[in-house]
């Protein structure tokens, strides 16, 4: 099995804390501790490519070199980062004359890049990689009861990605079924939450957000599961703005993929960073049971 | 009222820019474009957008140059490749969409007061400064730039929150090697010149 190096991005350091305290105990209960990229830098999102494109080529071509440099293949859960260090590493290994100069200036620099490493999310090792069969075998605890929808936003999916389907990807929903949850028929999926856009302009931000978490509820969801540190941030973030201006009761606890994983591989849920959730999550407790924890 | 004129006549059209916009975008050839309306109902901002993403293809396609770059639209566009994936001519809205941010910020014509184009720089700004996004300062520096003290206050219980939780940070994120980094994107930067 090819060896993996984890890149967190900004996020998972700061907002998104508890994505990558689950991610973490996840990835080493199933065998696989995983390491993190030495001296990464951030990726440069949307905003460099609104800004300038070559620099925002150089900058993934630093992070790509630095893990190319280990032998290992990009592992990255946000899925911002894992859209723009793709995006990049296709261009820079395009042939094209303008990422050749790049390459050549990533040289200069001290960070050669020759084009070898991979970028993967984790749910694409997860499903496609480790296999769901491998993963029923490690489930201790099973989440029956729990109805969740799976949301995938936008960044994971499209364009650049082969591993499922743009408009109506399903390896989360047959995650979700592999840890004993039940997954809801959830066409709102990979509607986009707005990104960054959402909390500046938090009417749009309002607007948006509702549409995903209202279409979970009508589908009986207990939770909606993510697996993008924005995504996550919007739904559970605005929730508060939303209840004023649409005068409804919302209260959708909005959680990583990995923290439910995490409790079905038996885990302890103090381990996996619940208590950062802003949502109340006693009514999935009490529907789940003690979920693997210790007390 | 006045009457805005909105017919142009052909000689204040640039004849060059879509292919300056095609070029820039790596897409396949935006003549190709069917106007056939995928891009804008998949769009998820459309409603919001002054012109909707066909109409932008379309005007890009007519030299409407100054129009285009002035819009709301760009900024408005999330980025979330619902149009891109869906457009049966293959042509990348999206990465156009980004082409005409940067082409808007280049001839100083976006609209400075707009958050969006605010955030894009800032942050651009504290990444090549010091490698790594603080969320919380990119946020401040944000409200600077636009120069509203009071934008801040709008995100007040979303930081409270944040407090709460432990998700806050007022740390600056930084890496060890930003000598490398500054001299990386200096040479990119000479070399565009």
């Amino acid at each position: 099995m090819k060896e993996y190096i984890y890149y967190p991005g900004c996020s998972l350091k700061a907002g998104s804390k508890h994505y990558e305290e689950s991610i973490l105990p996840v990835f080493k209960e199933i065998g696989m501790p995983l390491e993190e990229l030495e001296d990464w830098n951030c990726c440069g999102a949307t905003a460099y490519f609104s800004v300038d494109d070559t620099m925002a080529a150089a900058i993934s071509g630093r992070n790509l070199s630095l893990a190319e440099k280990t032998g290992k293949d990009i592992i990255a859960p946000c899925a911002g980062c894992y859209l723009t260090l793709k995006k990049n590493n296709k261009f820079l290994t395009s042939g094209h004359e303008k990422a050749q100069r790049i390459l050549e200036d990533l040289k200069s620099a001290n960070c050669e890049y020759n084009g070898t490493t991979k970028v993967v999310h984790p749910l694409e090792f997860l499903t496609k990689e480790l296999g769901l069969d491998k993963i029923k075998e490690k489930v201790k605890n099973k989440l029956t009861n729990l109805k969740v929808a799976s949301y995938y936003g936008c960044q994971l999916v499209r364009p650049y990605t082969d591993f499922d389907d743009p408009d109506y990807p399903v390896t989360l929903d047959n995650l979700m079924e592999a840890i004993g949850a039940e997954p809801v028929d959830y066409s709102a999926k990979t509607r986009c939450c707005g990104g960054s856009l959402a909390q500046t302009l938090d009417d749009i931000g309002a607007a948006l957000n509702h549409f995903i978490i209202k279409e979970a509820k009508r589908k009986g969801a207990d939770v909606i599961v993510t697996i993008c540190p924005l995504c996550q941030f919007n739904l559970e973030t605005m929730q508060g703005k939303i209840e004023k201006k649409y005068k409804e009761d919302l209260k959708m606890p909005i959680l990583y993929f990995s923290q439910l994983m995490g409790l079905a591989l038996g885990i302890s849920k103090d381990d996996l960073g619940f208590s950062r959730s802003i949502i109340s999550l006693k009514a999935m407790w009490e529907k789940i049971g003690n979920g693997g924890s210790n007390e | 009222m006045e009457i805005q004129r909105k017919v142009k006549f052909e000689e204040e059209l640039d004849h060059n820019f879509m292919n300056e916009v095609q070029e820039l975008s790596f897409s396949e050839e935006i003549s190709r474009c069917i106007q056939c309306g995928t891009c804008s109902s998949s769009c998820p901002l459309a409603t919001y957008m002054d012109y909707t993403p066909r109409k932008i293809i379309a005007m890009v396609k007519d030299g409407f140059k100054d129009e285009v770059l002035k819009s709301f639209t760009p900024w408005l566009c999330a980025s979330c490749y619902s149009c891109q994936v869906r457009c049966p001519s293959n042509i990348k809205i999206a990465d156009i969409m980004y082409t005409l941010k940067r082409e808007a910020i280049k001839a100083n014509v976006y609209p400075a007061k707009f958050p969006i184009p605010a955030l894009a720089q800032e942050m651009h700004k504290i990444i090549a400064k010091n490698g790594r996004n603080s969320e919380l300062w990119l946020v401040l520096n944000m409200y600077l730039r636009l120069k509203n003290p009071f934008g801040p206050l709008k995100m007040a219980s979303t930081g409270l929150n944040l407090i709460k939780t432990g998700r806050m940070s007022l740390k600056k994120e930084k890496i060890k090697n930003r000598k490398q980094l500054h001299s990386l994107l200096k040479a990119v930067m000479e070399r565009a010149k």
